[in-house]
This record gives C-alpha cells, sequence and structure tokens, in this order.
C-alpha cells in the first residue's frame, strides 16, 4: 500500500513521463498480492468453505459411510442430537474444561508476562523459555504426560514422587473417583499455551505508556497493587479481552490432549472428540456428525459474540 | 560470480515473483494429492501389471511388516503396495473406503453396514472350494443373507494368562467362576504387585465375554438385542465389582493387548490375546497359565472370545477382479504364507483347519491349552452388531464399571441405541 502511495506523489511531482511507470506499480502490486495470497484463499475455500457448506448439505441427510447421500431426512439429525445425551454431556465436559482452563491461563500468563517484564537481565532467554512449550505439539506432550509423568505404576514421575512421602500410586488417567484425570489434561494445555498468551501479554505491557506510570508515581500511587489495578489492568483491556476470546474458542476446540491422554471416553469426552467418534471413527455417520458440529459452531459464535457484547471487543482500543 | 557480489540476474524481489508463488502452488497441489499406498502408475518393472494397494493395520510383534512386504513382492501377477498404518487404523480405513483413493484389499473387521453401503464385495466364488475348511463360525461372521464377503486371515482368542508361580505361592487354584476371579485377583494383590490387568479403562473389552459368560449374547439369532437379562445385568455388576476391588493395574504404559505389564511383574494376572504368548515366553519362560474368561455361576459356561483379521476386497477398486486374484492367491493358495503369518510371529490360530491340524507351534504348552478353549467355549462376531451398537455398548460398561452405575438402567438405555440401529437396518 505504501509503496503504490509513493509512486503515486512521484507521478505526480514529475508529471506525464512517469504515468507508465505508476501503472506498471499497480499492476506488479496485484500480481504479488495474488501471488501471496492467492495459496492462501484457494486453501480456505477448498479446506475451509467447501467442507462447511458440504457439511451443512450432510447434516440433511442420512449419510452412513459416505459423503454424497441420497436420502434427505430434514431436521432429524440436528433433533436426534440436540436431545442425544452423550452430545449435550459433552458440552457439559467441556464447560468444566472451560471454568478450569480460561482463569487459570488467564491468571498465570498475566502474572508470567508481569514477571518476565519486570526481569532487567536475560530478557529475551525468559521470553524464550517460557514461549517455548507452544512450539511443542499437543500430540508430543500428550504421551509425555501420559507415558512418563501422569502414568499410574509406581516408576512414573508424579507417582515417584508421591512414593517418597509413603502415598500409593494414583492412576492418573483411569481414576473417575475423585477425578484426577483433570489434573494432567489441565496442566498439559496450561504448559503448553501460556507462553502464547504471555507474549500477548507482554505486547500489551510495552504499548502502555510510561508517562501513565510517571503520573501515578507523581500523585503518590502506590507502586504494587495500585498501579496494577487502575493503571496496568485497565490498559490491557484490549489484550485481555483478545486473550479470553482466543482461549475459549481454543478451548471449545480441544481434541488433540483429551483424545491422546483419555482416548473417547464419555465420561470426559468434549465435543469434538464425541463428534469425530461418530462421523470420523469407525461408526462414519457424517449426517449426525456433520449436525453436531454446526451446532458447535453456532454455540462457539454465540458464545464470542456475548463475550465480546460483555466485554466491548470493538471498541476495546479506545 | 565474486562472493561479494549479489546474484546480478534477479532481484531478491523476482526471484520470488517468478517461483514462489508457483512452488506455493506446486505444494499446495501436491498436498492435495494424498499417498494411497498405490505405486504410481507407468514406468518402472511393471508393465501392464495392474496396481494394487493393500492396507494392513500395525501388527505389534517385529517381523510382521516385513513378512507382508515379501508377500506382496512375491505376487507375480500385480504390483502390490503394502500400506502398514500405525495409530488408529479403523478410522483411517474407514474414511478411505470412502472414495476410490482407499485400499483394492485390506484387513478389518465385517459388519453389516459395509455390505449395505457397498464398500465389499462378495467372495463366494474365490472361497468356493475351501469353504469347508474354515471353522463354521469363522464363516458366519463373514457371512451376510448367504453370501461371504471377508476370508479370515487369522483367529486370536482373547484370554486370562496368568504366573503360575504366583498363584501357587499363595495357594490359589485358577479361577473358575466370576467369584474366583475377583477374590484371586484380591488375593494377588500386593504394594507391588496389583492382581490382574484387564486394560486402562478398567476392563471395557471383558464385556463382551462376560455377557457370553452369563448365558447372553449381543443379538440374538432373530436380530433383537441378547444382552438385556438380568443375568447379563448381574455379569457387568462384576466386572464394577473388579474394577472395586482395587486390585487391577490402572495407567500402564501399554494397554491391554501388549504383554509388557505381566512380562515386567506389574501383575500376577492379564487379559490379552493368544498373539502374546511368544513374548510371554520369552519374558517369563514356562510360568504361564490360561484361564477363559470365567463363567458367571454353574448354571452357564466360559466364555472366549475368538477375534482376528479378515481380508476383504474394496468395492470401490479399480481392479475388483485382481484383487480378489490377489486375494485368493494369499489367503487360499500360499498356505505356506498362511502358516508363517499365523506361527512365525505372534501366535495365532491358522482360520484353515488343514493347517491348523499340522501347526507344531500350537500343540504344546500353553498354547495348545488356548487352542482348546477356544474349540470348547469360542464364539465370534456377530455382523450384524455395528459399530455404532458396540460404541453404546462400550459406553454403557463405562458407566457401569467406573462410575458404578445401575445395570439395569445403562442397559434399558443401550437397548433403545441398538433398537433404533437395528430398525434402521432391517426395517
Amino acid at each position: 500500500m505504501s509503496a503504490s502511495v509513493k509512486t503515486a506523489t512521484d507521478a505526480a511531482t514529475t508529471g506525464e513521463r512517469r504515468r507508465p511507470k505508476r501503472h506498471k506499480g499497480i499492476a506488479g502490486n496485484s500480481l504479488s498480492f495474488w501471488l501471496f495470497v492467492g495459496p492462501f484463499v484457494v486453501g480456505l475455500l477448498v479446506f475451509s468453505y467447501l467442507p462447511i457448506i458440504w457439511s451443512l448439505i450432510l447434516s440433511f441427510f442420512e449419510a452412513y459411510n459416505t459423503a454424497t447421500p441420497s436420502k434427505f431426512v430434514g431436521l432429524q439429525n440436528y433433533v436426534d442430537m440436540l436431545t442425544d445425551h452423550n452430545f449435550l454431556s459433552s458440552l457439559g465436559t467441556f464447560t468444566i474444561f472451560a471454568v478450569f482452563i480460561v482463569p487459570l491461563t488467564f491468571v498465570l500468563s498475566l502474572a508470567l508476562a508481569l514477571l518476565v517484564n519486570q526481569v532487567k537481565i536475560a530478557r529475551s532467554f525468559f521470553r524464550s523459555v517460557f514461549f517455548l512449550p507452544t512450539a511443542c505439539s499437543y500430540v508430543v506432550a500428550s504421551l509425555i504426560w501420559r507415558l512418563s509423568i501422569f502414568n499410574g505404576v509406581r516408576f512414573g514421575l508424579a507417582n515417584t514422587v508421591l512414593g517418597w512421602f509413603g502415598i500409593d500410586n494414583i492412576a492418573w488417567l483411569s481414576t473417575v473417583d475423585p477425578p484426577w484425570y483433570w489434573l494432567p489434561l489441565v496442566t498439559v494445555r496450561l504448559w503448553l499455551q501460556l507462553g502464547f498468551y504471555m507474549i500477548l501479554f507482554i505486547a500489551g505491557l510495552q504499548r502502555i505508556s510510561p508517562a501513565l506510570y510517571e503520573a501515578a508515581y507523581v500523585d503518590g500511587a502506590n507502586p504494587g497493587w495500585q498501579v496494577f489495578r487502575y493503571i496496568t489492568l485497565p490498559q490491557l483491556r484490549a489484550t485481555s479481552v483478545a486473550v479470553l476470546i482466543l482461549n475459549l474458542i481454543a478451548a471449545y476446540q480441544a481434541f488433540d490432549e483429551f483424545y491422546n491422554l483419555i482416548g473417547n471416553v464419555n465420561y470426559a469426552r468434549p465435543p469434538l472428540v464425541y463428534l469425530y467418534g461418530i462421523s470420523l471413527g469407525s461408526i462414519q455417520d457424517l449426517g449426525h456428525g456433520s449436525a453436531g458440529a454446526l451446532i458447535l459452531a453456532v454455540i462457539i459464535m454465540l458464545v464470542t459474540l456475548l463475550q465480546s457484547r460483555i466485554f466491548g471487543f470493538g471498541k476495546a482500543g479506545d | 560470480m565474486p562472493a561479494h557480489v549479489p546474484n546480478a540476474g534477479l532481484s531478491r524481489r523476482d526471484l520470488l515473483k517468478r517461483t514462489g508463488g508457483l512452488a506455493a502452488l506446486a505444494a499446495f497441489t501436491a498436498a492435495c494429492g494424498g499417498n494411497t499406498g498405490r505405486p504410481s502408475s507407468g514406468g518402472g518393472s511393471g508393465g501392464s501389471k495392474p496396481n494394487l494397494s493393500q492396507w494392513y493395520h500395525q501388527y505389534g510383534e517385529t517381523g510382521t511388516q516385513q513378512a507382508a512386504l515379501k508377500y506382496a513382492k512375491a505376487y507375480p501377477d500385480a504390483n502390490v503396495a503394502v500400506q502398514w498404518t500405525p495409530g488408529d487404523y479403523d478410522a483411517k480405513l474407514a474414511s478411505g473406503l470412502l472414495s476410490s483413493k482407499g485400499p483394492d484389499v485390506f484387513e478389518g473387521h465385517f459388519n453389516i453396514s459395509m455390505v449395505k453401503s457397498n464398500q465389499v464385495v462378495a467372495l463366494d466364488d474365490i472361497m468356493a472350494d475351501v469353504k469347508d475348511d474354515f471353522q463354521p463360525g469363522d464363516l458366519a461372521t463373514n457371512t451376510l443373507d448367504g453370501k461371504i464377503y471377508g476370508i479370515r486371515m487369522i483367529i486370536d482368542p482373547q484370554v486370562i494368562y496368568y504366573k503360575k508361580s504366583l498363584l501357587d505361592k499363595a495357594g490359589i487354584k485358577p479361577p473358575e467362576t466370576i467369584d474366583d476371579l475377583i477374590s484371586a485377583a484380591k488375593e494377588l494383590t500386593t504394594n507391588k504387585v496389583k492382581g490382574i490387568y484387564v486394560g486402562n479403562d478398567g476392563g471395557n473389552v471383558m464385556g463382551g465375554p462376560a455377557l457370553y459368560s452369563s448365558g447372553g449374547e449381543f443379538l440374538t439369532k432373530d436380530n433383537k438385542p441378547g444382552f438385556t437379562g438380568d443375568r447379563a445385568a448381574q455379569a457387568f455388576g462384576k466386572l464394577h465389582e473388579l474394577y472395586a476391588s482395587k486390585s487391577i493395574l490402572l495407567g500402564a504404559p501399554t494397554d491391554w493387548w501388549d504383554p509388557t505389564a505381566i512380562n515386567q511383574g506389574l501383575v500376577a494376572m492379564q487379559w490379552i490375546g493368544m498373539w502374546a504368548v511368544p513374548g510371554m515366553q520369552k519374558a517369563l519362560g514356562d510360568d504361564i497359565g490360561v484361564i477363559p474368561f470365567p463363567k458367571l455361576d454353574a448354571q452357564a459356561k466360559p466364555a472366549v472370545y475368538s477375534g482376528g483379521w479378515t481380508q476383504f476386497v474394496s468395492a470401490k477398486s479399480a481392479n475388483v477382479e485382481a484383487a480378489k486374484k490377489y486375494v485368493k492367491w494369499l489367503w487360499i493358495d500360499k498356505s505356506e504364507y498362511q502358516e508363517d503369518w499365523s506361527l512365525n510371529y505372534g501366535f495365532h490360530i491358522p482360520p484353515r483347519k488343514s493347517l491348523a491340524a499340522k501347526a507344531a507351534k500350537l500343540q504344546s504348552g500353553v498354547a495348545a491349552d488356548t487352542v482348546k478353549l477356544t474349540q470348547d467355549y469360542g464364539y465370534t462376531d456377530n455382523p450384524a452388531w455395528t459399530p455404532k451398537m458396540n460404541t453404546a455398548f462400550g459406553d454403557m460398561l463405562t458407566n457401569i464399571i467406573k462410575k458404578g452405575a445401575d445395570p439395569a438402567a445403562e442397559i434399558a438405555k443401550t437397548e433403545k441405541t441398538v433398537n433404533s440401529e437395528l430398525s434402521r437396518l432391517f426395517g
């Protein structure tokens, strides 16, 4: 954009002689625009929009083992899904998960960001160290959590530590009463995503004008809590809202750690694992699966809209 | 060109313009192609031979993949590419079978929806001459409306193996009823060793055997739910009792199908298939005994789930005839390969009576005992029992076993799902 403005200004100052160059400039820009953006647009169309439209179609058909069904069933799949106690309980599972993960991630990543932002030495080292887990795949992290940290036998890391205090082995992932499986599920996600949200908060912190802090200092504000409460937190409003929304959507999309840590079991099955099981596992019921996926999409949209209405996502910048 | 002169012909931007977009597009389209496991057509040594793709799940025993490749390579009339699939084979197979990009021949487990959605072809013509050489149960589990759709490759009985020395030391006889099993598991549990390992989910895998050992079945002969009686509820309740006895191993790094738990001395008994016998013998020597899933009480019989894998020909294959010919060659004609596959890696019972009769490795010790138990108490899958019913059944077991839910109420919920599925299939 700035390049084309510059060319236009050049043309204006130098007159006719430069005009052909201006044409070439715009053409070149739009060519590179499409070269760079084109593949992603095609990818978005083919891998996102087309499947969404296709599953909308599938959701009105009985579609077992086929993506080109012929038996139209109207809204029956939606009715079935909305009365399916497994699907409803998967929404319940998600809610529990979100109740744990969203506030925890928010508080801990903000705390980390404040700490790392205060550090005077080796700043980039600390930032990278906390950000590094973000680069790890959920599958790999889940395997480490399941096989070495939280396995249920005596040589698992968590059980070894408990053993020092004479506490019996706990089958972390297989115990439903008390529901210990939430511990590995929540900690693996925290470990993986804290660093990412920390970086968002650091970026937000660095945008706060130092003049505000100086003014607070002059006015005699207590440099700890008061400054945080009345300067830092309000100034971080835009970042906080973004972190909350991203976090909630990510929680709705939870799949990898559930699938890899405990598999498709009905007591801890978030919506995506359940939908995967009925439509892409051996059942291959694509009609019900698509209906469920669209119901879920609508819920995510509604919650996001509601959330931004409450926190004011659009006007958060001012 | 001297080092300090930058690439004079093309500026970095030009180079990107000319190649970047193209490369991205090429990568993108290549990614769309996917790998079907089929050799690319044309060229090579193939000549005019058809190309076939054959899918396997990942067998745990060393040497199996090499053996599968060896058989495929030895076939003279087609180029066969083997796709070996670690991880969730069922899911991958299910989506592979939706399109013509899937396998031509594959192993799997038969159920009615494969026929309803036209995924497999009938194999009666290639089975005609050898039908009598297969066990009736292995034929029935792959037959629908009088047509045979699959060839049993291996029979995998699932039973309970135990360490004889530990039972002897505790003065316990091999359990004969479910109650015996529960009390044995309790007595064998110490602070280092648990009584039994039945999988990390707490024993769902024993739901079928528990049902049969109470005299029930998944579906009756006229395709009605067969798991609804009081005795079935009682048997499922016993599985909860076993789980709640705190004598089962949970959270092991490997699941029930892998003998690591018993081999490492974490448990005294383990629910597992006969495939693991060579691995257990290597670790434990002769210190292994076997029992079937014990009977509920004197009114019933023990149960052995006679599972296994079956070979199919995909109806969407471009070369159905060539695929059938290959399947006939490998799983009917080449008895030395069938013998190799059944006996040289893990132990499986060869489905052909003629081969099973001369399988020397299965004629002594614990393997022979397992074969005998399978003959006496074995049951095979009912093809009308679909994955959807099985998922509902599994959810029911989780609720009963782990959450201690009321078996009768859970059975009623499952019956509803199974009935609606039955009415979809049979009207």
